[in-house]
């Protein structure tokens, strides 16, 4: 009876599946411990995303000490941007620093006729292949202010920042999956596989950013349960001791 | 050891420590044959501490403040990622919080799905069985206040929505009392700073005093068990019962060995995998709250979404949506009346008769269904099918007065509402057949809901009362 | 109940082995959170070391610098300062500041770096109970009685100090003033709340 219930509980646990949403995506090929390609995705980041979008929860040294690159090699590859835009008060950015960006919001909403997203927990909120996919899905379209459109974001209000290494393409189909094929109006500097080659690193920076802590956690966490397993047959063998008096 | 045990007896004179030590732990006799079942209570103890513990030392860091920072981000949510990053362990703290809540839950359901299935609730028991259903309703408040704190998009939404349903009450009260709620005309600041109230300090306070309840009114009485025998009935020449044994030291070399258990599960989830898929901490809430954009599809978390179906299968009557407020509220106020309803001669499901089990089952399996419902999102098909799940959620209560009877129900009893119970669930399924969805699913629903109706409620209430086996003397192993 | 076969070392062995590993859990579990409440990566961050441009100093000029959120002087004193700190061994509490907080290369007379001994950074908070007292030139504060040279005067208790920080015998201070780590990045430029020799 006690069996037949438990697993009548255990199959009863709704499998749930994540709703279909009607857009193709890509996968993303994520590997946290792959520090050259998190290196990569983070110089991408900072020179294409950072000038508009902020990632106001990340600090400069975090990611320093995380990416395995020394305070000094951060400040001079990666903090021009932030040098550039100087904070309010006038003064630079030091390496302690929030990765937030001086673009005001108000500004950003005149820019672009929308808030411009925080970046720093985007792969949690969207998910890895739906940002590569996003990333990798920019065609052009006259109908819009930018001149370019997204099949994963239909109507997106950002340009196509990255246009000059994916070159412009047009949307020639889609298939009933909603899966695109493009072709290019014009080649940019970087080739279909090495275009999604970097924007797999920055999506890989993006995830690490989403939450930087994830390798550690794992790595607490089997340490905490090989602990827990030895506790565990201590407190069995003190509760089969005792358990012998009863009857 | 003398020290000790002079300055014992130095506070014994001025408080009772050894007495609460022996009447609460060392002499408390506690049936002997718990099983599996009987882990729960303890456990949910544990997660008790671990919510005050980890939410004490988030407060510490947290700002219960919507208004925006310099980067535009909403402080409340900006506050949760500092303790996120960059306070030291703060994101096991705040993992250990977000897993405990829904722990909390996990162990309650089957805590309290142990008392359906032991009859916990009989008499002597009701008292603890009404404290723990105000444990149940006071622990969904703290959820609720406690899921806006984060201030993301499914806090904020979700927040809206159940503020809303105060809204939906009728004679004019409703829209004053959900502004009241509010302290706005939108969940706002406002909301924030009175709901960190309500989650740090009064909610806590109150479920602590009727934990405490819950406890004492359970050590007056002694506890249950899987026979439903009451082992103070049988006494040996000492006054110890003959199937007791001291709480302690077996049941909490026990109990320890069941909360070493529950960790691993608890740690695990905290450690690798601390959202559960988007079912502890959901993924819209990793973006800010957006008073302008709603979410694409927003569900409660999953501990409510049974009676999230419930509301939503209530389709609105006289153009409002307070029936299904009423349904929802109805499905929780229903588990008050239980230790009267159920008037079986005796309390464990073991010594019932095959249509109780199936009674219980159907319970189970309709209130898993109607959780799954309110996750997705609706269709016609899904909402026929919580209807039939609500009509069997209640069946369960409603009508074990009949199902569980021994002898037959005395007419006076049976007649009138045997009535309106069959006039509901024939409304209900003329309803459906006014309806788009396909008839042969139709039919099938309607299938299930008569037969259901004529076996739990037709049948033993006129025809076959319950058959229960014969209670042994003493517990069995 | 079959008491004669109860093994009670073996019952007290398990339950040693099993409350050890027990309070062995605890203790883990309570290290994050002692540590939660230590200085986060913000207050870190905002506690970084300040570098302070001291070109435009004058001699016998004060100059206020906000570090960890206190306030940091910076004095250059004039010759005749320098010369005045010998003179005033017998009126003080703690004359080689053998009692009071600062880095090694602090502990002489002027209290302040050898090759900038001219220069003085000093947390402006009065050891006692942490008022931030005055910079007094040239006048005597009130109740100082003669031979005052110059220092500083705490208007919350009336403690004063010369003008190495030194505290004044008779003041309910009961140490010098905290001198904290700092470092010459060059002769105008002063880094303050760091004094490691290996950056760049």
């Amino acid at each position: 009876m006690k069996k037949k219930l438990m697993t009548c509980l255990l199959l009863c646990l709704p499998i749930f599946a994540h709703a279909a949403s009607g857009v193709h995506l890509e996968k993303a090929d994520i590997n946290l411990e792959n520090k050259d390609s998190l290196r990569a995705g983070a110089k991408l980041f900072v020179n294409y995303c950072l000038s508009c979008h902020s990632a106001s929860f990340m600090r400069y040294n975090r990611m320093a000490k995380d990416l395995s690159m020394s305070d000094d090699q951060v400040e001079q590859n990666l903090m021009f941007i932030a040098n550039f835009e100087k904070l309010e008060s006038g003064e630079a950015k030091k390496i302690g620093d929030l990765m937030s960006v001086a673009m005001k919001t108000k500004d950003a909403k005149q820019y672009f006729g929308t808030p411009v997203p925080d970046l720093t927990a985007v792969a949690r909120a969207r998910g890895a292949d739906w940002l590569y996919s996003y990333l990798t899905s920019f065609y052009a379209d006259e109908n819009r202010p930018f001149g370019v459109n997204n099949t994963v974001f239909p109507g997106v209000g950002m340009p196509h920042v990255l246009v000059e290494m994916d070159g412009l393409k047009k949307l020639v189909s889609k298939d009933d999956h909603g899966k695109p094929t493009f072709e290019y109006i014009e080649k940019g500097s970087m080739s279909d596989v090495e275009f999604k080659r970097a924007m797999n690193d920055l999506v890989n920076f993006m995830v690490y950013m989403g939450e930087p802590i994830k390798l550690k956690r794992q790595s607490v966490g089997i340490f905490v349960m090989f602990f827990l397993i030895v506790f565990f047959l201590f407190a069995y063998l003190l509760k089969k001791e005792y358990w012998k008096d009863v009857h | 050891m003398n020290m000790m045990m002079a300055f014992l007896g130095w506070v014994d004179d001025r408080f009772p420590l050894t007495k609460l030590w022996n009447e609460h732990l060392a002499e408390y006799y506690a049936p002997k044959n718990f099983n599996f079942w009987y882990y729960f209570g303890s456990l949910a103890l544990l997660v008790l501490v671990i919510q005050i513990v980890s939410g004490i030392f988030l407060t510490i860091h947290y700002k219960p403040d919507a208004s925006l920072n310099a980067d535009g981000i909403p402080v409340a949510f900006a506050s949760v990622e500092y303790i996120m990053r960059d306070v030291e362990w703060g994101w096991f703290i705040r993992y250990m919080h977000s897993t405990g809540a829904s722990a909390f839950f996990i162990v309650v359901y089957l805590h309290m799905f142990r008392g359906l299935m032991y009859g916990s609730y009989r008499k002597p028991r009701e008292l603890i069985w009404i404290f723990g259903v105000f444990i149940y309703l006071a622990l969904m408040a703290e959820g609720f206040f406690g899921y806006l704190l984060p201030w993301g998009q499914m806090s904020y939404w979700g927040a809206q929505v159940i503020v809303n349903l105060f809204a939906a009450v009728p004679f004019g009260i409703g829209e004053p009392l959900s502004e009241w709620i509010r302290g706005d005309f939108v969940i706002s600041d406002a909301t924030l700073n009175r709901f960190f109230a309500f989650h740090v300090i009064a909610v806590p306070l109150v479920l602590i005093m009727l934990i405490a309840a819950h406890i004492i009114a359970l050590h007056e009485v002694g506890s249950g068990n899987p026979d439903g025998v009451e082992i103070k009935k049988n006494k040996g020449p000492d006054g110890i019962p003959l199937d007791g044994i001291p709480f302690h030291p077996y049941y909490t070399v026990k109990d320890i060995m069941g909360v070493v258990v529950f960790l691993m599960g608890f740690f695990a989830v905290v450690f690798f995998a601390p959202t559960m898929f988007g079912y502890f901490i959901e993924v819209p809430n990793f973006e800010p709250a957006n008073p302008l954009k709603t979410p694409d599809h927003i569900a409660p978390v999953w501990y409510y979404t049974p009676f999230y179906a419930m509301l939503r299968a209530v389709p609105p009557m006289f153009a409002s949506q307070f029936p299904g407020v009423i349904v929802m509220g109805a499905a929780i106020v229903v588990l008050f009346f239980l230790p009267w309803m159920d008037k079986s001669p005796v309390k464990s499901i073991r010594y019932k008769d095959m249509r109780t089990k199936l009674a219980l089952a159907g319970f189970v399996i309709s209130f898993v269904l109607l959780g799954y419902f309110g996750v997705v999102s609706a269709s016609p098909i899904k909402t026929m099918i919580a209807q039939c799940a609500t009509i069997i959620y209640f069946g369960y209560f409603l009508y074990m007065p009949y199902y569980s009877r021994a002898e037959i129900t005395p007419s006076m009893f049976r007649a009138p509402l045997v009535a309106l119970y069959s006039f509901v669930t024939l409304g209900i399924i003329a309803y459906w057949w006014g309806g788009e969805v396909d008839n042969r699913i139709t039919a099938l629903i309607t299938v299930i809901t008569l037969v259901y109706t004529a076996y739990f409620l037709i049948l033993p209430a006129y025809v076959k009362p319950a058959v229960v086996k014969a209670v042994p003397e003493r517990v069995t192993k | 109940m079959s008491e004669d076969a109860v093994d009670k070392d073996k019952r007290r062995f398990l339950i040693a082995l099993t409350a050890a590993t027990g309070a062995v859990g605890a203790a883990g579990i309570a290290v994050p959170f002692v540590k939660s409440m230590l200085p986060s990566e913000r207050a870190q961050a905002a506690g970084a070391p300040v570098e302070v441009d001291i070109s435009k100093l004058q001699p016998g000029e004060l100059l206020i610098v906000e570090w960890r959120k206190k306030p940091v002087w910076i004095l250059k004193r004039t010759d005749k300062n320098l010369s005045d700190l010998s003179s005033l061994e017998a009126k003080l509490t703690d004359v080689t500041s053998a009692g009071s907080i600062q880095p090694d290369y602090a502990i002489n007379e002027h209290r302040s770096r050898e090759d900038h001994k001219n220069v003085l950074v000093m947390v402006g908070i009065c050891t006692h109970l942490g008022c931030s007292p005055k910079h007094f030139p040239d006048l005597a504060p009130a109740g100082f009685e003669d031979g005052w040279v110059g220092g500083f005067y705490c208007p919350c208790h009336g403690s004063t100090f010369d003008l190495a920080g030194r505290v004044y015998k008779g003041a309910p201070a009961p140490t010098n003033l905290v001198i904290p780590k700092f470092k010459f990045l060059s002769d105008t430029t002063i880094l303050v709340g760091d004094d490691s020799e290996a950056t760049a």
